[in-house]
């Protein structure tokens, strides 16, 4: 076991994954920003920032621009933790499959 | 068979993993850094520099037994031709940068773009003004150190909101300046290196790495 401990359920996702990566090199980004950078759509987009959100691992925080509503993600602590945990976790099975399947 | 079985299992998941890690490396990059500065507006800048400083050399600069005066016609006219050369540069960066951001699907005007600019003209403002203040009290001398060291300055701030090698281009500007703030009396010619030379070496530099990259 180990490393495949690290690997976190949450990130097993395509978009998931990348909203952390996003938000994890920027301070924040707003909604349209994230769309645009996955290229996916609202409603999909929102569930996988939900599920998130509910685990803590991003902030999200609405406010008006020119009187239009504008919701800004960043990442939290935790959620910058766990997220270099997952990193290193599949760093380290590409690096060495064969200890890990010598493991299982 | 079973262990056939898990072994291919694991080379699948392995595979899975490898995408993982490309995909939040492509996304990093793609959503802080710009990716679609182009190598060919260097050159033609280098281009721009050289031209203008020749025009300079052999029309505006004071013969021998002259002083440049401030505000005198040559003076003038030369601070319109360090204008023209920089807006010729922009314009063409400009064109060409949006051009290959198209092509690489992207915006030209997204929060990487913004910040790159803003970080880019924090010291080049600072470095402007300085020298323009400079300028009102007949202080040229060290106008090719500043413009060269200002620029290099800005250039390195920069370089973290964009890929590629920008950081050494600012370092070469830098030295260059403060060399040339060592060596009175020849800033024409550092300058010449400096923002003609330079850019178009580096420029090129570029340029083949994006052709490479094409292939």
């Amino acid at each position: 076991m180990g490393i495949i401990d690290n690997i976190n359920k949450l990130f097993d996702h395509r978009i998931r994954l990348g909203i952390m990566s996003v938000l994890s090199v920027n301070d924040d980004a707003d909604f349209t920003r994230l769309r645009e950078l996955l290229d996916v759509t609202d409603g999909n987009l929102a569930s996988h920032i939900k599920a998130l959100e509910n685990a803590e691992y991003i902030n999200v925080e609405k406010s008006f621009i020119d009187r239009k509503p504008n919701t800004r993600y960043s990442v939290t602590k935790l959620g910058k933790m766990e997220f270099i945990k997952h990193i290193e976790a599949l760093e380290k099975l590409i690096i060495s499959p064969t200890t890990k399947s010598s493991k299982n | 068979m079973l262990l056939l079985c898990t072994s291919k299992y694991f080379i699948m998941q392995n595979e899975k993993y490898l995408n993982d890690i490309s995909e939040i490396k492509i996304l990093m990059n793609r959503s802080s850094k710009f990716i679609s500065l182009s190598g060919l507006s260097g050159i033609f800048a280098g281009i721009y520099a050289i031209v203008g400083a020749l025009i300079a050399y052999f029309l505006l600069f004071p013969k021998e037994d002259e002083i440049l005066y401030l505000h005198s016609w040559n003076f003038n006219l030369l601070i319109l031709l360090l204008a023209a050369v920089a807006l010729l540069s922009v314009c063409t960066a400009y064109l060409l940068t949006s051009r290959k951001a198209k092509a690489n699907n992207e915006k030209i005007w997204d929060p990487t773009t913004k910040r790159l600019l803003f970080n880019f003209l924090i010291p080049l403002v600072t470095g402007g003004i300085y020298i323009l203040i400079k300028l009102q009290s007949e202080h040229y001398g060290l106008s090719a150190a500043l413009m060269l060291i200002f620029y290099g300055l800005a250039l390195v701030n920069a370089s973290k909101y964009t890929i590629g090698n920008v950081k050494y281009l600012g370092f070469v500007e830098i030295i260059l300046g403060l060399t040339c703030a060592a060596f009175p009396g020849f800033g024409f010619y550092f300058w010449v290196f400096g923002f003609g030379v330079m850019h178009i070496i580096y420029g090129s530099i570029m340029y083949k790495n994006e052709i490479a990259k094409k292939h």
